[in-house]
């Protein structure tokens, strides 16, 4: 899949403004007056610029509006349901925060629990694709919560809690590396199934049906290749997560928060553009890309 | 549940103009959906004769060659040197003025020295005609480098041959078999035959070095060597006559088989024994003696002949027995050199007679011979066969495609249900056919039509010392049949000043200056070639395009042509006509849609230019023109009294064939969506050669002014008597550097030899054939400038077989250079395995020189892409005797395209661009649009 | 409405037959005609005379090659399009509704202005039979021609997708392949029809027909069976005299 930087920004940043605004809302950490103004103004921010970057993907972002009515079938719509939802229902208990020092939990709690739901559906939009074998399994919404709670909670300032997740999301990135190396091939899709003329013997494209480029091939081939993806996975995992788990274990401090929260950033792009472009979707098949 | 509803029932378009399609040579009937008056929309025409509704995907495509941004605009006049491409736009006054100030001196002094030379056009009767008015002997359209192989040998052996000549019996035919085919000839029409015989799982059988197309979709698959089909055919002949499968009654009645072949050493050995009439004489097997063919109840005998004075003449089936029943044809003395295995070319022999014999067809439908024996009905072998370019353009051609024709007629598949049936106006034998003339003189017309088929060499081209009178030496002994010239020819003999020097050359939608000539390179330094004075070798140029093509560059003046929607054309029976086997048809252009560019139909601008020229037939007595326009000559001109360019609704609307002129007659074409069509008579739909209702028929509808039922030439007198003429027999005699040729080439009977330029080529140095195919969704140069049809062949990558990418350690992404003797190019490699082991090919003409075509210099037509123009040279290699000697069938002047050998390496690393790059030439028309997202709004 | 419908009343599809498409691109360019004249935004052809042109078409033409054990390889023309699957992932995971399939006929359609060009229907389409137009910004798909197959303004026997009109071949049918009766069905039952990538799970309607068996033409030296091959051209001398007495 093609690694779009909308995307890529998107998940990474949306994904630590949620994370952020999981443990905000479950009073973790309940920062009050100008604390506050700047956490939830960094979750709301943070949530904010991936819903935006996103819409940089649309192509008709003037009618984005229309993507909360689909709730009930698609994780996409879903997603921009929960967010927003997550953004009103935190809103009280936000605005109390900063303006009136008085957190309201019920509020937290509830926003809360719908930030962690959005991230699972920013995570499904992907796993929930049975055309792309690697992002169609289990481990995938564990990579996308562990990145988001990890970064929420790092940039919440909760060390410890960060560590572990950092640690958590080091094994669920190792897993999802792991089973989506061979997804692809339990899929079960291969040219022979793509054509049906794998009956007949070994089936190979001979021409592709435009020598010119196409929407397809720029969206979903990309090949990278071996060395390529593993450099990145080293670096993923520990920019991403090693090495901010190893900062966290430094006394807390927000010089030490604050470079594993960069690290883990910086990972955290490696991480989400390898998630796309290692990702095969199986209309390769057609194009002899696989 | 709640869904959004769409418009079902859109308007469709304000109005369907009827019109023909001119994306390919096919000529289909279309249907142009105008909105708000414009084209919006093209299909099929589900009436038409020839494509019944479909439409292939050039065709669909029309609408944007319609708008494409490479059409001209405006008469040019050359201001930089050429090949640059630096115009002028003019007006048409000037533009006339100077074409008229170049050739009426010319016409005066001589005529000789304007070659007018025209492509893909359609109206070489029309075009045809004007030269001959004008006088000059040098007129031909692109057949020499297309397929006259094909046409000739068929026109000399039956009457007719492949596309417009006739067609397989789709509807009946069981066994079908398809030779090295160009896809866009008659393109639609076979595509649909296929699907016919899909539907009836009759079987398919591709012999074609390349799998894809037509091949891919044969049930089974012959991938042929190159060169060898003759061989192939013969093997094929072979074993037929060893199981004595072949139709001995029909070889008997409709064909030469029983003629008595004269034995006498002398200059009538091996012509027919004739009668005090002239009537070849067969022996009657009853009485044993030699009697007119055509003697009533006579049983003509095949294997015994007649002792003359001590000498026997044996009948022509018996030396066709003898030579085709010789071990040199036998499957396994050709199978290495055919690339096949032996058995199975003997499984394919052995199909052939099952089904030509064993499943029989039978019509219940009474006809009556023109010996005016009755049959009750009408037998069929179901075995029919098709070929075109791929056997066609061999300097062996001319003989395989006889071989070909030789092998239906043997089965006697020809003119039979589930064979091959001719289409009106064939069958017509080469006697039917004028002779060449080229009789010039100054000031005066040409004493009659340029090409025709010579029936002996008193009919050649050639003055009394023996040299072509024409410039491209068609109908010399070079090329003796060379029944559509040789077009490939003309700028290389011009240049060379051989035969003569001329002063202008007229070319009209033929991109000689790119893909349409050999040894394209060199043919561009040809016509930038100066004298020493400094004035250019060929001294002037006139071009008539509708688009910015390469030969553009060239010109010095540049007259705009219409797209194919902005002008009048007729589809003629007097050149080449839309027929069916059971139908006569024909069909017009009319413009859809006026220009919006300074631009007029290149037909009108020669009839202007005629008439300013007074040529005969152009002017009335006044002087003034004769004709206002192409749809006037159309409506008006009468070939003899009654016939004219359109056969349909002519006189008071009724007339079929015949008739005086209609003025309403293309209104009435119009009305009934663009052409018109009469149907055969049930009982003169088969056998028509022999078929007296079809004669008469015929008759009626003035393809033939009498009945002409003719058998068929297994053996060929003319082409024994060039033979006895190499031999030293008659007065006109070749110069002696092509005796041996002519003996070896032009026999009587089929034959095969190696190609000239596998013959001279060390198979050590050059082990590979290499050969292009045009894709089916373009056309020659065309499709590239079509937004659409770019984008599915945008680069010629080359093709090669798992043998020769393990040998060169191949791998994805690499680029290959190709070398023959004469150059180089290089080009990006794809991996083939669907194809003949030592054959390497590419895609015709995609490949763009920069600038021309309102591409991108950065265009994949120029970056990614090559001709194998390059390697092929119009020319063999010298043999050190200082002569000339052609790359072409020695008997048709057929540019022997396919025979090209070469080698090929890998290219160094790094390399993107394709090799040879020549430098941009100045587009005369504004730079193309970014995107493209057309809809008409009204 | 993005969920998928429980039953349609018809599944209108396309046949296609690999054994006869020659490959010639007709249907392709035919649909880009007609698809740009109608139904939605025009298909756009970006950098059109440029040095990387890319545009959008509904349908393209692969060819695959397919290595045989001790067989000559074979060469299938491959034509695709929206398969109007029965379970079409493009149309739950659409957030807007923009597609759907209809209940009438099971045609899978985008409803151009509720499109916000998200891309994700492509994403779960496995046969990439979406589209996003480069210039519109929307997505595009086969329509199965739904303007033309129940459209008044065109005669009676027009009202067939644009791709299956053209196709000189004859390689492409269309009908309701919910009739066990119809045409198409019968000529899957006859063709043995297949789906493509059935372990996708997407229950295509459209089906391709596989290409029969090739060069598999197997018969003995016929001649040896034949009465002139007894003793070369002297046998052949004496069955030609034989046989011509007869006739």
């Amino acid at each position: 899949m093609h690694p779009a930087p909308s995307l890529i920004l998107f998940t990474v940043l949306s994904g630590a403004g949620f994370g952020l605004l999981v443990w905000l809302g479950l009073g973790l950490r309940a920062p009050t007056g100008f604390a506050a103004f700047i956490l939830f103004g960094l979750g709301y921010g943070l949530a904010g610029a991936g819903l935006i970057a996103a819409a940089f993907h649309l192509g008709h972002p003037e009618r984005a509006l229309k993507a909360f009515t689909q709730w009930r079938s698609s994780w996409l719509s879903r997603e921009a349901v929960l967010a927003a939802a997550t953004l009103a229902v935190m809103a009280p208990h936000a605005a109390s925060s900063v303006f009136a020092a008085t957190p309201l939990p019920v509020f937290g709690w509830l926003g809360a629990v719908l930030a962690l739901v959005t991230i699972f559906a920013t995570a499904m939009i992907y796993a929930q694709i049975k055309a792309v074998p690697r992002w169609h399994h289990w481990s995938t919404p564990p990579v996308f919560l562990f990145a988001a709670l990890a970064g929420g909670a790092a940039l919440a300032g909760q060390a410890m809690l960060a560590l572990w997740l950092m640690l958590g999301l080091a094994v669920a990135m190792i897993v999802h590396w792991m089973a989506g190396d061979a997804q692809f091939a339990s899929a079960g899709s291969t040219t022979g199934t793509a054509t049906g003329l794998g009956k007949l013997g070994s089936v190979r494209l001979l021409e592709p049906p435009h020598s010119g480029q196409n929407y397809l091939l720029r969206e979903m081939v990309h090949v990278v290749g071996r060395k390529h993806a593993t450099k990145l996975r080293l670096i993923a995992l520990g920019a991403g997560a090693v090495l901010p788990a190893l900062l966290l274990l430094f006394p807390a401090g927000y010089m030490v928060i604050a470079l594993a929260l960069i690290a883990h950033i910086f990972g955290m792009l490696a991480q989400r553009w390898l998630f796309f472009a290692e990702a095969e979707h199986v209309v390769g098949l057609y194009y002899g890309k696989r | 549940m709640n869904q959004p509803a769409p418009d079902l029932s859109p308007k469709v378009s304000d109005e369907i103009r009827k019109t023909t399609c001119y994306m390919c040579a096919c000529r289909c009937g279309i249907n142009v959906h105008m909105k708000g008056g414009k084209v919006a929309y093209i299909e099929g025409n589900r009436d038409h004769p020839v494509n019944k509704g479909v439409l292939c995907a050039k065709g669909s495509a029309g609408i944007m060659q319609h708008l494409s941004p490479a059409r001209l605009r405006a008469p040019l006049k050359r201001v930089g040197p050429r090949g640059s491409g630096e115009f002028e736009e003019i007006s048409w006054d000037e533009a006339l003025r100077i074409a008229t100030d170049w050739l009426g001196p010319l016409r005066e002094k001589a005529p000789e020295k304007l070659a007018f030379f025209t492509g893909r056009d359609q109206s070489q009767s029309f075009t045809g005609w004007w030269a001959q008015a004008f006088g000059t002997p040098n007129w031909a359209a692109h057949g020499g480098f297309c397929s006259v192989n094909m046409a000739a040998a068929g026109i000399y052996t039956m009457g007719g041959a492949f596309w417009e000549f006739g067609q397989p019996d789709w509807e009946r035919t069981k066994l079908f078999l398809i030779f090295g085919v160009a896809e866009d000839h008659d393109s639609n029409p076979i595509k649909m035959g296929l699907g016919r015989l899909k539907e009836r799982g009759a079987r398919v059988i591709g012999i074609n070095p390349i799998r894809s197309g037509y091949n891919a979709v044969a049930d089974d698959w012959v991938g042929i060597t190159p060169g060898t089909d003759g061989l192939f055919i013969l093997s094929l002949a072979h074993e037929l006559l060893r199981a004595g499968k072949i139709d001995l009654g029909y070889l008997i009645r409709y064909t030469n088989a029983p003629y008595l072949v004269c034995a006498h050493e002398g200059p009538e050995k091996g012509l027919f024994l004739r009668d005090a009439d002239g009537k070849p004489l067969v022996r009657d097997r009853r009485s044993g003696q030699a009697v007119a063919w055509d003697t009533p109840d006579i049983a003509p005998d095949l294997a015994n002949g007649v002792e003359i004075g001590g000498v026997t003449h044996l009948p022509v089936f018996r030396h066709l027995a003898d030579r085709y029943l010789s071990e040199d044809y036998a499957p396994d003395n050709v199978a290495d050199r055919c690339g096949v295995p032996a058995a199975r070319i003997r499984a394919i022999a052995a199909e052939i007679a099952r089904v030509a014999f064993e499943e029989e067809i039978t019509l219940d439908q009474p006809w009556t011979d023109f010996r005016g024996v009755k049959h009750d009905k009408m037998v069929g072998r179901p075995v029919a066969m098709h070929a075109m370019r791929g056997v066609s353009a061999h300097s062996n051609g001319f003989q395989t495609c006889r071989a070909l024709h030789m092998l239906q007629i043997l089965i006697g598949s020809i003119e039979t249900p589930g064979g091959f049936r001719f289409k009106p106006p064939y069958p017509k034998p080469p006697e039917a056919h004028p002779r060449p003339h080229a009789g010039y003189a100054p000031g005066q017309p040409l004493d009659g039509p340029h090409l025709g088929y010579p029936l002996g060499p008193e009919h050649l081209l050639i003055d009394d010392a023996g040299q072509p009178k024409r410039i491209d030496k068609a109908f010399s002994w070079e090329a003796p049949l060379s029944a559509h010239g040789m077009m490939h020819m003309v700028i290389s003999n011009a240049h060379a000043g051989d035969p003569y020097e001329i002063d202008t050359l007229f070319l009209y939608m033929a991109n000689m200056a790119w893909n349409s000539s050999m040894n394209t390179s060199k043919v561009m330094e040809m016509l930038t070639d100066t004298t020493e004075d400094g004035s250019y070798r060929i001294p002037r140029i006139i071009y008539s395009d509708a688009y910015s093509s390469e030969m553009v560059a060239f010109a010095d003046l540049v007259l705009p042509d219409t797209t194919y929607l902005e002008r009048h054309d007729c589809i003629s029976l007097l050149d080449r006509p839309i027929c069916e086997a059971e139908a006569l048809a024909d069909s017009i252009r009319w413009p859809v849609v006026a220009p919006d560019r300074d631009v007029r139909p290149f037909q009108s601008v020669l009839l202007d230019l005629g008439a300013r020229l007074k040529l005969p037939g152009m002017v009335k007595d006044d002087g003034t023109p004769k004709f206002s326009d192409y749809a006037d000559y159309i409506t008006h001109h009468e070939r003899r009294p009654g016939v004219g360019p359109l056969a349909g609704f002519r006189g008071n609307g009724d007339g079929k064939g015949r008739g005086a002129p209609n003025p309403d007659q293309i209104a009435r074409y119009i009305e009934n969506g663009g052409f018109w069509i009469d149907h055969i008579p049930e009982e003169a739909q088969f056998y028509k050669p022999w078929n007296a209702c079809y004669q008469d028929w015929a008759v009626a509808r003035g393809l033939y002014d009498g009945p002409q039922p003719y058998l068929f030439n297994l053996w060929s007198e003319t082409l024994r008597k060039f033979q006895l003429a190499a031999e030293g027999h008659g007065h006109r005699q070749p110069p002696d550097h092509l005796r041996a040729r002519l003996i070896e080439t032009m026999d009587p009977l089929p034959i095969w030899y190696p190609t000239f330029t596998d013959a001279a080529t060390d198979p050590a140095e050059y082990p590979l054939h290499a050969l292009t195919q045009r894709p089916m969704a373009h056309y020659h140069s065309w499709g590239s400038q079509n937004a659409w049809l770019r984008q599915i062949h945008g680069h010629t990558p080359l093709y090669v077989s798992g043998d020769i990418w393990a040998e060169q350690g191949f791998t994805e992404g690499d680029w290959a250079t190709l070398t023959s003797p004469n150059g180089r190019i290089t080009l990006p490699v794809v991996r083939m395995d669907a194809i003949n082991a030592r054959t390497v090919w590419t895609w015709n003409a995609i490949a763009k020189r920069r600038g021309a075509w309102a591409l991108d210099s950065r265009a994949p037509e120029a970056e990614k892409s090559s001709l194998l123009n390059h390697l092929i040279h119009e020319l063999l290699p010298t043999k050190g005797d200082g002569l000339r000697w052609a790359n072409s069938d020695p008997v048709t002047g057929q540019a022997a395209w396919y025979d090209l050998r070469v080698k090929i390496e890998k290219a160094p690393e790094g390399q993107n661009v394709s090799y040879p790059a020549h430098p941009s030439q100045a587009s005369p028309v504004p730079k193309a649009p970014q995107d493209m997202a057309l809809k008409v709004k009204v | 409405m993005t969920s998928l419908p429980e039953k349609t009343d018809k599944k209108l599809g396309l046949v296609i037959d690999l054994d006869t498409c020659v490959g010639c691109h007709a249907c392709v360019i035919s649909c880009k005609g007609w698809n740009t004249e109608n139904y939605g935004a025009p298909l756009a052809d970006l950098d059109a005379y440029g040095a990387s042109p890319e545009g959008t078409f509904l349908n393209r033409v692969h060819s695959f090659e397919v290595a045989r054990e001790d067989a000559t390889p074979m060469v299938v023309h491959f034509p695709k399009s929206c398969l109007h699957c029965d379970d079409a992932p493009c149309v739950t995971v659409c957030p807007t509704g923009a597609s759907y399939k209809r209940v009438e006929d099971g045609i899978v359609l985008v409803n151009e202005s509720d499109c916000i060009g998200c891309g994700l229907c492509a994403w779960a389409c496995p046969y990439g039979a979406r589209e996003m137009d480069g210039a519109e910004k929307v997505m595009k798909k086969c329509t199965l021609c739904v303007d033309r197959i129940y459209n008044e303004n065109l005669p009676e026997e027009d009202r067939e997708p644009a791709c299956v009109r053209t196709c000189p071949a004859g390689a492409r049918h269309f009908g309701d392949l919910s009739d066990p009766e119809s045409d198409v069905s019968q000529l899957v039952a006859a063709r043995g029809g297949i789906d493509l990538m059935p372990e996708q799970g997407t229950k295509p309607v459209n089906k391709y027909l596989p290409p029969r068996a090739r060069d598999a033409l197997d018969i003995p030296d016929l001649a040896s069976m034949c009465e002139p091959q007894t003793d070369k051209a002297k046998g052949f001398l004496g069955w030609l005299d034989r046989t011509l007495e007869k006739l």
